[in-house]
């Protein structure tokens, strides 16, 4: 399983140095990958439908409780084989899709890193590597809808996504990580015991909270819907995997997967029931006025997400087996349609469908995919969409009594809206007039048009057998989802006309009268867009313009451009630190006994120490305040003698006089200070600057109290003749006990001593110098 | 004479401050000093002192027969001082070249000369 998930990863990689070879012919072969993966999990569907469920671990962070710990069980299975399998038909696909585009490798690398990352999400026991899983999607996800970046909107659309998502991850951590204290596990399958201790927690709203809002964000739950169709502006492909069959499916992975965790309380399920509901209504009813053909599927598609939120809500066993069921119904149909509108904009340049009719003429085998995702979206009998919307109005009449009605309602409204939806997408490009201007339209390679019929095709299959995929696929991950045995009998026709079939009849009818009745155009496309002030989109957009905005006057007030302001800002910032330190660190108290005594030479020279200072600080004149300078440094000179440190007079001596020189020699014809500063800042500076050398002073006095560890002293005191051979310790430490530190020095003596030569050396000409 | 030198110490450190919030290039390049100084003392101070008994061994001796003053504090120093020499005599020249290019020692003066070249 690892080998799995890393092969995108790997090869992700190696499409960096070896693009060459994805512009060549064989390319093909990238769809082995996907391929293969397919194939390796097909044959895991005899063990995993008896409910065998396999373990892989490696260690990777183990101190951590983080590992690549990864699990199949028959929510995992189910998938695994959407990823892989409508994987290999969008490789395929965007091979003809893309040909020829410059940067199809890129394309193909960010591709093949997402499959790994979306494999590695659905494939994760342990919850932080499924976190760290969930980014990677949301990066990959970044640059794919990026990908044509020439194009500021598609820009501006993936970081819309990023953003939202990566809001959504960010919470959806906080929640992982509470869950981990609260649990003491990071593992998935350890967390189910732990259910009723993570449930009676007073942490439990918060960690929901949090996992919500991550799940919301990645799956385009009200009010985070409106990255989705902005992420349209991806290339089709990516349109037909990430945001329709695999990546927006992540957050109902998740809830899926913390249903037996977390779920089951009424908080659980009034949230993803209101939300989920109020989504799926509200994006069917939107997708009605698109006149794109993208618009039209994004919005059905976040409709179809409603949907399977509000399955996951209610929490009984219809619903979590209609939930099963709804999700790949739903990949089929919608990857199908996207997939068609890819390649209708291909041939036809364009997605506008109040100009787009009677292309069945031209692209036959188009027209029957087409055709048949419309007709599963809609839920004819025999199609895969009919078991699907059986399931959903099941769950709904079994749900408790007072709120089975109008749940009800809700979902029949909903699917109402989906079926026209997807008649406007899938068959409507196709019915009537053949305009003139698309008579030249011709069929696309079969690379591009088989992979939808296959896909249209199994939504048949799946639909006149429906008690195949039920053993052998969703059985099981209903039974994961639900962490119990269910029974699932999976048929198109229950022995008898009941309320669930005649409420499919009824919604199918109504679609269609709907369909044929209402015509999209633009004038309800500007209707509804009136509305745009009320819509989360424009109130995010309004918060995002307000950060920008306090982080430009932020950065413009800390970032002023005068080296004095920046210091002050540093120095201030300090002083509250080390001052908040010092006063909670207790007061400071002197020990009398251990000071050394005072003599009156050393009054007088810290005396004269002072007074220099003082005409440092004061002096309006250069020349003075250079020699004062000097003058502390000799009375500093001075202090290293009374305290037995030659070495350090020696060369305090020294070094003060060259410094001095070197300031005369070069200073002496610049003119005196200019006093550019008032009283205030004079005073204000004044305060800063004693409040830091008090502050000091104090942590000073603090730190002489302490003990003093003479350990290493004495090593040096005792070795140094004998290991060393020299007498002056601080010598033989600075040539032979730390003779490396003592080279660099030397070394960084050089270089200012070269920067010196060559500055006074440099004659500019007069051009260069001003 | 420890509470002498730590108020040295503080004083130093508040009158290099205090330079380097003015906007002269000088006065900056004193505060540094300054500030260098005071954290030899600083150093120095709490490394406990001894007075008149130099870390070198006796002529006749191979190792200590009486206390003496602490060795580390005083190679730390002596290594600080070097270097703030080096930062020091480079900057004095850069001062000087600063000074022939926009004849100011004012750093405002030096805050955007790219405007000035348009």
């Amino acid at each position: 399983m690892l080998l799995t998930v890393l092969l995108g990863l790997i090869l992700s990689i190696f499409l960096v140095p070896f693009g060459k070879f994805v512009k060549s012919k064989w390319s093909v072969l990238l769809t082995l990958v996907p391929g293969l993966i397919f194939v390796y999990y097909l044959f895991h569907i005899s063990s995993v439908s008896e409910g065998s469920v396999f373990f892989q671990h490696t260690d990777w962070i183990p101190s951590l409780g983080i590992n690549f710990d990864f699990k199949l069980d028959g929510l995992s299975l189910l998938f695994v084989l959407l990823i892989s399998g409508v994987g290999t038909a969008i490789f395929f696909y965007a091979l003809s899709y893309l040909k020829g585009h410059p940067f199809i490798d890129r394309f193909f690398g960010y591709l093949c890193l997402f499959m790994a990352a979306m494999m590695g999400v659905v494939l994760s026991d342990n919850i932080l590597l499924l976190f760290v899983f969930w980014e990677l999607t949301s990066i990959s996800s970044f640059f794919l809808i990026g990908f044509n970046n020439d194009n500021q909107d598609s820009r501006k659309s993936a970081l819309t996504a990023l953003s939202i998502t990566g809001i959504g991850g960010f919470f959806l951590l906080a929640g992982l990580i509470l869950i981990g204290n609260v649990a003491g596990t990071f593992s998935f399958t350890e967390l189910i015991d732990k259910r009723d201790v993570l449930i009676n927690h007073n942490l439990y709203p918060a960690i929901l909270g949090f996992v919500f809002l991550g799940a919301f964000t990645k799956s385009a739950q009200f009010p985070f819907h409106f990255w989705l169709p902005g992420a349209m502006k991806a290339p089709t492909p990516v349109s037909a995997y990430l945001h329709s069959a695999t990546m927006v499916k992540a957050g109902i992975y998740l809830l899926a997967r913390f249903f037996p965790i977390l779920g089951g309380t009424d908080l659980w399920m009034y949230t993803l029931v209101g939300v989920g509901g109020f989504t799926m209504l509200y994006a069917s009813i939107h997708s009605l006025f698109r006149v794109d053909l993208k618009g039209i599927l994004a919005y059905s598609t976040i409709s179809a997400l409603g949907i399977l939120t509000f399955l996951i809500g209610m929490g009984t066993k219809e619903s979590i087996i209609a939930a099963s069921v709804f999700v790949l119904v739903h990949a089929l149909y919608k990857a199908t349609l996207f997939l068609v509108t890819g390649i209708i904009d291909h041939e036809t340049g364009t997605r506008d469908i109040t100009v787009l009719s009677g292309l069945r003429k031209v692209l036959p085998p188009v027209f029957l995919a087409s055709g048949l995702a419309a007709l599963s979206s809609a839920g004819l009998p025999l199609t895969f969409g009919f078991i699907g919307k059986d399931l959903i109005y099941e769950a709904t009449l079994h749900f408790e009594e007072n709120w089975a009605l109008i749940l009800t309602i809700l979902a029949v409204v909903t699917n109402t809206g989906l079926v026209v939806a997807g008649f406007l997408a899938g068959l409507k490009p196709f019915t009537g007039k053949l305009p003139q201007s698309f008579e030249k339209v011709h069929l696309p390679y079969k690379s591009m048009w088989i992979p939808p019929l296959i896909l249209a095709v199994l939504g048949l299959v799946f639909g006149v057998l429906p008690g195949v995929t039920g053993n052998l696929l969703n059985h099981q991950a209903a039974n994961a989802i639900l962490g119990q045995e269910t029974s699932m009998h999976l048929a198109i026709w229950h022995g008898s006309v009941n309320t669930v079939l005649i409420l499919s009849l009824a919604t199918l009818a109504c679609g269609i009268f709907i369909y044929l009745s209402f015509k999209p155009s633009y004038s309800k496309l500007q209707f509804i867009e009136k509305f745009e002030n009320l819509s989360p989109k424009h109130i995010f957009k309004g918060y995002a313009v307000d950060i920008f905005r306090f982080s430009t006057w932020y950065t413009n007030k800390l970032h002023n451009g005068y080296l004095r302001s920046y210091h002050l800002k540093i120095i201030l910032f300090a002083e509250i630190l080390l001052g908040y330190k010092l006063w909670i660190s207790g007061p400071v108290s002197i020990d009398f006994s251990n000071l050394s005594t005072l003599s009156i030479y050393e009054v007088g020279v810290v005396l004269v120490l002072i007074g220099a200072l003082f005409i440092v600080v004061t002096t309006p004149s250069r020349l003075t305040s250079v020699v004062s300078m000097s003058v502390i440094g000799y009375c500093i000179c001075l202090i290293y003698v009374f305290y037995s440190a030659p070495d350090l007079a020696m060369t305090q001596f020294s070094i003060d006089t060259l410094s001095t020189v070197l300031f005369v020699l070069v200073l002496y014809k610049l003119p005196g200070f200019i006093n550019f500063t008032g009283k205030a800042v004079l005073y204000r500076d004044g305060i800063v600057a004693l409040g830091f050398g008090a502050i000091l002073s104090l942590i000073a006095l603090k730190v002489n109290n302490e003990p003093v560890v003479k350990e290493i002293t004495e090593f040096y005191g005792e070795n140094s003749y004998l290991l060393a051979k020299g007498k002056n310790v601080v010598n033989v430490i600075l040539v032979d006990f730390r003779g490396i530190d003592t080279m660099f020095e030397t070394v960084v003596l050089s270089i200012a001593a070269i920067g010196v030569y060559s500055l006074l050396r440099l004659r500019l000409k007069p051009t260069e110098k001003e | 004479m420890e509470l002498l030198l730590i108020l040295v110490l503080g004083l130093l450190y508040a009158g290099g401050i205090y330079m380097i919030l003015r906007r002269s290039l000088v006065k900056l390049l004193l505060g540094i000093i300054l500030l260098g100084n005071a954290t030899n003392i600083l150093i120095f101070v709490l490394g406990s002192l001894t007075k008149g008994k130099p870390p070198v061994i006796d002529a006749d001796f191979k190792i200590f027969q009486d206390v003496y003053a602490d060795p580390i504090p005083q190679a730390l120093i002596l290594t600080a001082i070097v270097i703030s020499f080096a930062l020091t005599a480079f900057a004095i020249v850069l001062l000087k070249r600063v000074y022939a290019l926009v004849n100011s020692d004012d750093l405002d003066d030096l805050n955007t000369p790219e405007e000035e070249d348009i």
